[in-house]
């Protein structure tokens, strides 16, 4: 029973960051446009938020200023696809390699060579009240995992309980009409990808920010894709979208047991295996009837 | 008083002169419509009205104020509303969705509020609609009432219906003119653009004419008829008979020859996995036309489909050739090299506008090209050289399909198709959005290729058209057949009573399903669908 | 009220000419910024990236030997492209094709090198070919996103070295993961003395040679063509847009495949996992960069390879870190793409 809650904590932490992302994504994607720059907020969100942390010794400085890095990248996004109109998938791998390369520069400009890994101050897990007896350790997890969790049915109410969600719905079903009605479809591309940036980047934040307070060049390892992966998976919509990371957490958690257990299979497989897990999804899901109608086609006033 | 002033108001585009100096008013309480052909100035107008385009000069007054839109919120604003052609509707949005779209105020949005809200203005105007459906499941006349709902709910006393019974049956339009009775009667104004003669006479209390972007004359209906009307708008006196044939002949009396191609209870299923096609038979003759008339939407672009090896019948069979090669399965390559020509309604669709016009003529048959792999292009070229001169086609070789204008387009596909004299040649909206010039030469080709023989199946939802070329007339309705006649016995009202699923004529004659004068009794013909199940 | 409005109108040829050259001014102005912020001059970075490199025999030749696997990605997704196919997975087509080349080139010590080195071709085409399969099907078949499925097995297949090398293919003497060497006679010759350049700038130069020649001068290039430029026409007009497209997508991938066996087998003679520092993503950029034909392709493998030696420069003389050639890449992409769409547009009065 012990190990069940502890997968079960193990698989919440580790769905924190893929949550994070792929709701960003269904913000980008339900509006209209594929963010695939996805992979490169989240490395240069973890980049930012470990070096500001770092020098500033502060967390929360920290993770407002990955925020801030993702909020830019979602607004470079939107000067890419929806100002110029530009081929939305080119636009999202340059805005990745950008990032990417922007973020290895920065950290090698600030630490040229450490023989010592740098360490930024971290975030700790909250200890959950002891009256939670054998579920106690299930709740032992980072404040960022709750706004995570927050974010789920915030996303669902935004999407379909305000003005704003339904204007970004229509955009992204048929950016004509709701232009017709009096909305504006660029300004809402744009919000959808800055709000999806800043969720992005503090998936990465939480990357480096969470646990270790470090920064390698492999943290981030392609939960970007998996992310765009678990969108498709899960409708656009936000909840499937929960179950998704919940099921991908608990692969990636399983791995993680496994290979502490020392079991013979090597662990590159069980790295390997939500990435075809997925692909095994997307072939059997096919086209779904949920797909946003207006995905990948930029938008032009005549 | 009136509630809408325009000014002389002029309009270019370029060159052309939309409008010209024109002064149009809008009484309250009133159905005015205005009258004229393409091009004519209409829909620009309303559209300077609407705050889509801003006029060159000219000044517009609403309720006696000086206005300036500078887009259609502005329009909005002073209450007045469009209903496009094309609708601006969200097709998984549901219609409460819909009508709020832009019209929610505050950051939260309860759309049961929203549903009993467009409720209460539904009643109001007493049009049916349920505000919880989603729209892609609305036939096309309740989306355009959800459009007009769209306009009432945002309060608008002054409502413009551009070209609006161009999609609906003949029985969508009777409700369609009960509801604008029914706003008029309250108080509203409603402009109705139309290049329909007996519809303005229909519906309307005032009609103005347009012409070359001028206005040419403004009456009250009851003092004018339709034989002035059509003088008025085309500036002199026009046949009145409703079919205009653009001096294009027709050899009469010509027998068909032997079936070309049959279909035999085609079943097919459209984009969405619904019934699109439901048992449609039919024959054609060599040397014959036979026009599918119908209202768009009831399967014209799926048997079009069908017929291109785009796509296949989920029942039934397509066969061609007194052969009887069967199609059914066949894929579109299979398709043209057994002798079918093809016509797509949709040009853009045909040709790949970033290859040059050689590269698209030769597409289709590029096995000639060929030389173990590599491509003859010299041989393309000359042959692009060769049918380019014969017809007409205004470009060269090399250029890009892209910049060639509809017409020659359209030139270009006939080009590829009919220089291979096909034995069948199926033709899809062969002349939409074509001037008169290229209309008048696809029409003389179509009946070239019947004169040479061919079977010829030409879709059209333009009934002048198919009354103008047909030998036999299929009317398509829902998926079937709902009367096959040929063309001395077809008149335009009972057409259209067979396009809204009405058949005149219970029994089928014997001329019906085979083109022949042969009078021996076919197969029985209970399964051939007439009317509504 | 001023208003604008933008109207499609082709820019003259010449115009078009313009636009690499101003692609690389404005990059290079908007990456000034990070040079001035590693306490650096940018005239002198912009020496270095672009002029330096000529001047010493060994720096002209190190730009030639970057380009080799430039050059083979970025033809084998130009390849893709041109039909319509976004082929993202050509980092992890390389890696197949490494992966084949360490795994055949032990093997084939005592084969003669002029069947050696084919055979390592061959194989190493084939694993690309192979590793692009899966995702081309899934889009041929069941009509599922290329991109996605493509970027998901780049990660599978450098797990699946990773595994190798830290497994089987361990050093057991040093314990590195690398892979062992391969022989002699499958070593891809060099062809400068004293270079690191090999056999596979000569591939390299016959894959853009054969790309051109399909595209133009054969019945299936132009079928690509039209795939590429309108699906639904082509299927209309008959082209079966499934086999095309699968057809392009497997030569892409074992176009890539073939630059993985040049690193393997012409600069390391075994695998590592750092065997390519991104260079199928660089050939979405040369791709790009190119215009989708061959002589374009070349010219910006080229160029990129003159970046990427460029940068090693500007790092060791002026201690900018050297991923600045990463920036410099990603931000040309951006750049020439936007500049090429506003060359296709006039901003009008109305």
């Amino acid at each position: 029973m012990d190990v069940v809650i502890d997968l079960a904590a193990a698989t919440l932490r580790v769905a924190t960051p893929l949550l994070f992302a792929a709701l960003g994504e269904v913000y980008a994607e339900r509006a209209g446009v594929l963010n695939l720059g996805i992979e490169g907020t989240m490395f240069i969100g973890a980049l930012t938020g470990f070096l500001v942390g770092y020098v500033s010794q502060s967390v929360w400085l920290g993770l407002l200023a990955a925020v801030t890095v993702g909020v830019l990248a979602g607004a470079l996004m939107g000067l890419l696809t929806v100002t110029l109109g530009l081929n939305q998938h080119v636009s999202g791998l340059g805005t990745t390699l950008l990032a990417t390369g922007l973020a290895l520069f920065v950290y090698r400009l600030a630490f040229s060579a450490p023989s010592v890994q740098p360490k930024s101050p971290a975030f700790s897990l909250l200890e959950p009240p002891a009256a939670l007896g054998p579920f106690a350790s299930l709740f032992k997890q980072y404040g960022l995992t709750y706004v995570a969790l927050l974010f789920v049915p915030l996303t669902w109410w935004v999407l379909y309980r305000t003005t704003f969600g339904l204007n970004l719905r229509a955009v992204g079903e048929n950016p004509e009409a709701a232009d017709t009605a009096g909305v504006n479809v660029f300004r809402v591309r744009y919000a959808a990808l800055m709000i999806g940036g800043a969720l992005m980047a503090t998936g990465g934040a939480f990357l480096s920010l969470a646990q270790l307070g470090t920064f390698t060049f492999g943290i981030v390892a392609g939960r970007g894709w998996i992310a765009i992966a678990l969108v498709i998976f899960g409708s656009w919509h936000p909840l499937k979208v929960f179950g998704g990371a919940l099921l991908f957490g608990a692969l990636s958690a399983l791995q993680l047991r496994l290979q502490a257990e020392g079991v013979a299979i090597p662990y590159q497989a069980l790295l390997a295996l939500p990435y075809l897990v997925t692909i095994l999804a997307l072939a059997v899901a096919g086209r779904n009837t949920s797909y946003p109608a207006a995905l990948l086609k930029p938008y032009r006033r005549e | 008083m009136n509630v809408i002033e325009m000014r002389g108001i002029v309009k270019r585009f370029g060159v052309v002169i939309a409008n010209a100096g024109i002064d149009f008013d809008l009484a309250e309480g009133e159905a005015h419509a205005l009258l004229g052909e393409n091009g004519a100035g209409k829909s620009t107008l309303m559209k300077i009205l609407y705050g889509l385009y801003t006029p060159d000069a000219g000044e517009i007054r609403v309720r006696g104020r000086t206005v300036h839109f500078s887009s259609p919120a502005g329009a909005l604003a002073q209450g007045i509303g469009l209903v496009s052609q094309h609708f601006s509707l969200v097709p998984t949005f549901t219609v409460a969705e819909n009508i709020a779209l832009g019209y929610t105020s505050g950051v939260r949005f309860d759309e049961r509020a929203a549903a009993v809200a467009v409720s209460a203005t539904a009643a109001r105007f007493q049009l049916d609609i349920d505000p919880a459906t989603q729209v892609r499941h609305l036939s096309v006349g309740e989306q355009q009432r959800v459009e007009i709902l769209k306009a009432l709910h945002r309060e608008c006393r002054v409502l413009i219906l551009d070209e609006p019974t161009a999609v609906l049956t003949p029985q969508e339009t009777e409700s369609l003119f009960a509801a604008i009775r029914r706003l008029v009667e309250q108080g509203l104004s409603v402009v109705f653009i139309s290049h329909k003669l007996d519809e303005v006479l229909a519906v309307s209390d005032r009609v103005t004419v347009l012409r070359d972007g001028r206005i040419v004359s403004e009456t009250p209906t009851r003092e004018t008829s339709q034989a002035s009307l059509a003088r008025l708008m085309v500036g002199r006196e026009r046949d009145t008979t409703p079919y205009v044939t653009f001096g294009v002949s027709r050899s009469d009396g010509a027998v068909a020859g032997p079936p070309l191609l049959r279909l035999e209870d085609v079943h097919a299923l459209d984009d969405r996995r619904l019934p699109a096609l439901r048992g449609l038979t039919l024959t054609v003759g060599a040397g014959e036309i036979v026009g599918v008339a119908g209202v768009a939407g009831n399967g014209q672009r799926e048997l079009s489909q069908v017929l291109s090896g785009l796509r296949h019948p989920s029942r039934g069979r397509v066969v061609v050739g007194d052969d009887s090669v069967e199609i059914t399965r066949a894929t579109p390559a299979e398709v043209t090299a057994h002798g079918v020509g093809r016509i797509p309604e949709d040009r853009l669709a045909a040709v790949v506008a970033d290859l040059t016009v050689a590269e698209n003529l030769a597409l289709e048959h590029l096995g000639e090209f060929m030389h173990r792999g590599r491509l003859d292009r010299e041989k393309m070229r000359r042959r692009a050289e060769a049918l380019i001169a014969e017809y007409g086609i205004k470009a060269s070789p090399d250029d890009r399909a892209r910049t060639l204008s509809g017409g020659n387009l359209q030139k270009l596909i006939l080009a590829r198709v009919l220089s291979r004299n096909p034995r069948v040649v199926i033709a899809a909206e062969p002349t939409r959005g074509l001037d008169v010039g290229a209309t008048e030469y696809v029409r003389g080709k179509l009946l070239e290729a019947r004169d040479r023989g061919a079977a010829v199946l030409m879709i059209s939802e333009d009934l002048d058209e198919v009354l103008a070329l047909s030998d036999r007339i299929a009317v398509i309705y829902e998926g079937r057949l709902s009367g096959v006649l040929s063309a001395s016995e077809a008149d335009p009202e009972g057409l259209g009573l067979m396009m809204a699923g009405r058949s005149q004529n219970p029994q089928i004659s014997q001329m019906d399903t085979h083109g022949s004068n042969d009078l021996r009794p076919s197969a029985p013909s209970a399964d051939f669908p007439v009317g509504r199940d | 009220m001023l208003r604008l409005k933008l109207e499609a109108s082709a820019a003259p040829a010449w115009q078009r000419g313009l636009i690499p050259i101003l692609a690389v001014v404005v990059t290079f102005a908007l990456t000034a910024a990070l040079v001035v912020l590693a306490r650096a001059n940018p005239l002198e970075a912009f020496y270095y990236f672009l002029i330096e490199p000529f001047t010493a025999r060994s720096t002209a030749i190190e730009i030639l030997v970057k380009t080799t696997p430039l050059l083979l990605t970025g033809v084998a997704v130009a390849f893709a492209f041109a039909a319509g196919y976004y082929n993202i997975g050509a980092e992890g087509q390389l890696y197949a094709g490494a992966i084949a080349a360490a795994w055949l080139g032990p093997q084939v010590s005592g084969v003669p090198a002029i069947v050696a080195v084919p055979l390592m071709l061959i194989v190493g085409f084939a694993a690309g070919a192979l590793w692009a399969l899966p995702p081309a099907w899934l889009k041929a078949r069941l009509n599922v996103d290329e991109v996605v499925t493509t970027l998901l097995l780049n990660s599978v297949i450098v797990f699946f070295a990773s595994a190798l090398l830290n497994g089987p293919w361990r050093d057991p003497i040093s314990g590195w993961p690398q892979s062992p060497e391969i022989a002699a006679s499958a070593h891809l010759p060099v062809l400068l003395a004293r270079s690191r350049l090999h056999l596979g700038a000569l591939v390299g130069v016959a894959a853009a040679i054969a790309f051109g020649w399909v595209l133009r001068r054969t019945a299936f290039g132009l079928r690509m063509r039209a795939v590429g430029l309108g699906r639904e026409a082509a299927r209309f007009m008959g082209v079966n847009v499934a086999r095309t497209t699968l057809i392009a997508a497997l030569v892409s991938g074992g176009i890539a495949g073939l630059a993985g066996v040049s690193e393997v087998a012409g600069i390391h003679y075994h695998l590592i996992e750092s065997i390519s520092p991104g260079y199928g993503y660089s050939g979405i950029v040369v791709a790009t960069l190119g215009g989708l034909n061959a002589v374009g392709v070349g010219l910006a493998a080229l160029f990129i390879g003159l970046i990427l030696t460029g940068a090693l420069e500007v790092s060791r003389a002026l201690g900018v870190p050297s991923y600045l050639g990463d920036v410099v890449q990603a931000t040309l992409l951006l750049v020439t793409l936007a500049l090429l769409l506003l060359s296709r547009y006039r901003l009008r009065r109305v």
